[in-house]
């Protein structure tokens, strides 16, 4: 083993941006006006806008400090369960910002944009060939949102049925906004607990399956990181009673190329765009959620449609069983246009070869680890494993102190509680694009961790101590909101 | 594939320390029946040299390049974007990170939004603003559905027309599912909103307006607010033009109850439309009630300034099917962008540059009526506004797309009433010259 990653080193502290600042400084450039001032009526005008006067460099020292107190993918092993935290690729970036695509205005005619057209089509047709769908909506513009877009297709589908349904069937396992999205189309969520083996059971969805139910939202492979072996048998189940499949994407990166979701059973499957398909979180977004369907849904997806008359590419409004709008444009462009340009990177080989490396990386940590942490289904796993601090609860050690001392050794912790069904979980995901050495450091640091747990169960508490800060006070925070600065509270 | 970092041996022999024979076994549990059985017709991986290629040709597609004048708000505002904004925005440990989870390790973003928040909520007057939504179509309708659990029972709400049309259609999309029903606010011959006929509505939980609203109208949202609330809803105002709050009145001091609009103007490339940046901000008594990340000031261990996500009892991965809303990411990067905008602009610099555009704006409509054009809506606008022309405007347009100039939106398709007539947006990129240019066609 090299040597360790955390270590400590020099941090700048920085005040709040209005502690800083004097009136009458500007970070930026402003035009000078080459036209006359033009009156305006004294009762639309506003006071000053209570903003601290900053020069640009005190804007460039406060933001590069800021970033320093920060962790990203770029800075070292974020092996966050269910989110995917691959490696953003700098050429994406690139891809982005070229000034023709980024300057581009959403409502140019379509002769003017047959750029930024053309990539939407073009990357409507990549992700239903690799979802095995067969059209596609790139306007959702988060997983969240995708999964609203589904439902409102559910809904539109069963109106157009002439009977609207009232419940829908989730897994216990499922992440928290399936239950959320639901709820926004006026859905009942009834739970479906899964079995001792963390997989749905086909018979109990099918006591739950009912003429006043729409559907049933699964995610696969589950948020233990299992793949639900019987999805075909449960969603004919589904299917026999007149409802639709959903199939939440946010694991993508476990299947490429291993899973065709029509042959699944699913009707619609959105995709996380940031998890998948490589584009930067930003410490919380923008995402892009697109939606896929099978071809009985399309009329439903919302508009604008982008098609292709013979070589020019057209946004197509008239599409009236659509479920309508669900973004003021396009969705979140920029996000999509690093999606393309990762496909074009990875071409078909690469893509499929990424869910092997990332499903390797899982099972390796899984085999390596399942010595030292409880692993609550020993079973073949996709792309992340979950473990439990079963194990450590002599020590009165739990699931967040073991984080938390991950922090100390330089890494960003897993996923922590979540899925729900596992007290005290630990998800772990590698994703393909850490090495091997990488993930034998990491393997070697966890097993450091167990062994201080049993031994000096302090450090661990205490953790994490190299931090700017230590752990927060969180209850405190809820307790009486501090959410704004207060106003006046400044050199001004 | 340089993403990739296994060799062949690493592969052997973590395989081999797993018990599986190849990368293939590893997907055993998969039935056969599920399987991707098609090869995929995608294009062969490029370098990133042909990829270079490939993007710079998408872009000699496009109808408009970097020299092009596009005099067109609508929802999506062209304004400088000074290198720093830029530069700091992509730091990689902001891009990089995802939503902060573990607050000791990200300290960067947490302060970064904990300062959006703040700024946003001194831009619009508001007490709470929260870390973002997806945009300002998808925040009014958050909106909308926030005024309906606040107000309960209330099964209406009501929007002006002046609103943007695409968000107006996202309102509905939302609310379509449900039991709520959306009743429109028709505009007056002035430009503004039509409030006259709000004291016969009943059942209604809120009230949406926007100012500056589609046609660049500053709407008087006083009076609006004091009609609102007297049918006892909630006053809901919305913008797609930040910038204009550096030079008017706010919201909040109008009486806003909740606000909430589009963030794009400040920092961020309009890219064909996102990502942008919903703000969404609130009085206090609604806070709890809010969709969204909160981000709030704690103190660690030793008593030191921290931040860290909060009131998250209210959100969808505590409460599930009760959340307030189901959204989880949100446009975080776009927050802090937007931030470092208002910050570099400053208390002086948001006024001077608020005021640039007014006056830019007030000098297109000058020069085009001088030029013989109408101005159909006679209320104050700020960076938009709504234009009408003896003749066909359509030749001209066309005349001047040939000296790369985009002049106005036809708001035909989307106001079939006001068909043939124009809205015009002025930023302070659109110099004196350019306008001139355009009055000078007119006048041909």
């Amino acid at each position: 083993m090299s040597e360790q990653l955390g270590t400590s080193g020099l941090i700048l502290n920085e005040p709040l941006l209005w502690h800083k600042g004097k009136p009458g400084r500007i970070g930026m450039s402003i035009p000078t006006s080459d036209v006359p001032a033009a009156a305006i009526a004294a009762e639309l005008l506003g006071p000053a806008v209570d903003f601290p006067d900053l020069s640009e460099v005190d804007v460039v020292r406060h933001y590069t400090r800021l970033s320093q107190w920060n962790f990203g993918v770029d800075s070292g092993m974020y092996p966050l369960g269910s989110c995917t935290m691959k490696y953003n690729p700098k050429t994406n970036e690139r891809q982005a910002a070229t000034p023709e695509i980024a300057g581009a205005h959403p409502m140019l005619a379509d002769t003017l944009a047959q750029g930024t057209l053309r990539i939407l089509f073009e990357l409507q047709q990549f992700l239903a060939v690799i979802t095995g769908l067969d059209a596609v909506s790139l306007q959702p513009a988060a997983g969240a949102h995708g999964e609203l877009t589904g439902m409102l297709i559910f809904h539109a589908y069963h109106r157009s049925h002439g009977a609207q349904r009232h419940k829908i069937l989730i897994p216990d396992t499922a992440h928290g906004t399936n239950p959320a999205s639901a709820a926004l189309c006026g859905y009942k969520a009834v739970p479906v607990p899964s079995d001792a083996q963390g997989m749905l059971d086909p018979a109990l969805v099918a006591s739950l399956m009912d003429e006043d139910t729409a559907g049933i939202m699964l995610t696969n492979p589950n948020t233990l990181g299992l793949f639900e072996e019987r999805i075909r048998e449960i969603a004919a189940i589904v299917h026999a009673k007149g409802g639709l499949v959903y199939g939440d994407g946010a694991n993508m990166n476990a299947v490429l190329g291993v899973i065709d979701a029509k042959r699944c059973g699913i009707d619609v499957l959105h995709l996380n765009l940031h998890k998948t398909f490589s584009t930067p979180h930003g410490g919380g977004g923008p995402g892009a959620g697109p939606v896929c369907v099978t071809r009985a849904l399309e009329p439903f997806l919302p508009v604008p449609r982008v098609v292709m008359d013979g070589t020019a590419y057209r946004l197509d409004d008239d599409q009236p069983q659509s479920v309508g709008r669900v973004h003021a444009f396009h969705g979140n462009f920029g996000v999509l246009v690093r999606a393309y340009s990762y496909i074009l990177s990875m071409g078909e080989a690469g893509l499929k070869r990424a869910s092997q490396l990332a499903v390797l990386n899982a099972n390796y940590i899984k085999e390596q680890l399942k010595d030292v942490l409880h692993l609550p289904y020993d079973r073949p796993c996709m792309h992340e494993c979950v473990f439990s601090d079963l194990w450590q609860q002599e020590y009165k050690i739990s699931t967040v102190d073991m984080a938390k001392r991950l922090i100390d050794y330089g890494y960003h912790p897993p996923t922590i509680y979540f899925p729900l069904i596992v007290h005290g979980a630990m998800m772990i995901e590698p994703t393909e694009t850490e090495c091997k050495d990488d993930i034998d450091q990491f393997i070697a640091t966890l097993k450091t961790i167990t062994q201080e747990a049993a031994t000096a169960p302090e450090l661990l508490r205490q953790a994490p101590q190299r931090t700017k800060v230590r752990r927060l006070d969180e209850v405190l925070a809820a307790r009486s909101p501090c959410l704004i600065g207060p106003s006046g509270d400044g050199d001004q | 594939m340089r993403y990739l970092p296994h060799t062949p041996e690493e592969i052997a022999s973590m395989l081999a320390t797993i018990g599986q024979e190849s990368l293939e076994s590893l997907f055993d549990t998969v039935p056969a029946d599920c399987r991707m059985t098609n090869p995929w017709p995608l294009p062969a991986p490029q370098s990133e040299w042909e990829l270079n290629d490939h993007l710079r040709h998408l872009a000699g597609a496009m109808g408009v390049n970097q020299q092009t004048k596009v005099l067109v708000g609508a929802g999506s505002y062209q304004h400088h974007i000074p290198e720093t904004v830029r530069s700091l925005a992509g730091r990689s440990e902001f891009l990089t990170a995802y939503t902060p989870y573990q607050p000791e390790m990200a300290q960067g973003t947490l302060q970064g939004i904990f300062e959006y928040q703040t700024l946003t909520a001194r831009l619009l007057g508001m007490d709470v603003v929260n870390a973002s939504m997806y945009d300002g179509a998808s925040a009014l309708a958050e909106a909308l559905l926030m005024g309906l659990r606040i107000a309960k029972k209330k099964k209406k709400v009501a929007v002006s027309r002046a609103i943007h049309p695409h968000y107006r259609a996202v309102v509905r999309a939302y609310l379509q599912p449900t039991a709520y029903e959306v009743v429109e606010l028709d505009v007056l011959a002035d430009g503004r909103t039509d409030l006259s006929g709000l004291a016969e509505l009943e059942d209604i939980a809120a009230v949406a307006l926007q100012s500056p609203n589609f046609f660049g109208v500053i709407e008087d949202l006083e009076s609006a607010a004091v009609a609102i609330h007297g049918i006892g809803a909630l006053c809901i105002t919305g913008f797609t033009e930040p910038l204009a709050y550096g030079l008017l009145k706010n919201p909040g001091q109008c009486g806003a109850d909740i606000v909430c609009g589009e963030g794009q103007s400040f920092g961020i490339a309009p890219s064909f439309g996102g990502p942008g940046l919903g703000m969404f901000g609130c009085r206090e008594p609604f806070t709890r009630n809010m969709p969204g990340r909160l981000v709030g000031e704690t103190k660690d261990l030793e008593g030191r300034r921290g931040y860290v996500l909060t009131l998250a009892t209210r959100e969808q991965h505590i409460r599930r099917e009760k959340a307030t809303s189901n959204i989880c990411s949100n446009q975080g990067i776009c927050a802090m962008t937007a931030g470092m905008y208002m910050a570099s602009l400053g208390g002086t610099g948001i006024r001077q540059l608020a005021r640039l555009n007014y006056d830019k704006t007030q000098y297109l409509k000058a020069v085009l009526s001088k030029a013989g054009a109408r101005i159909p809506f006679a209320s104050p606008v700020f960076n938009e506004f709504v234009a009408e022309f003896p003749q066909d405007f359509k030749p001209v347009r066309e005349r001047l797309l040939a000296q790369n100039i985009v002049a106005g939106l036809e708001l035909g398709p989307f106001y079939p009433e006001l068909a043939g007539r124009y809205l015009f947006g002025v930023t302070e990129t659109i110099a004196k010259h350019t306008m001139d240019t355009i009055a000078a066609e007119v006048q041909a």
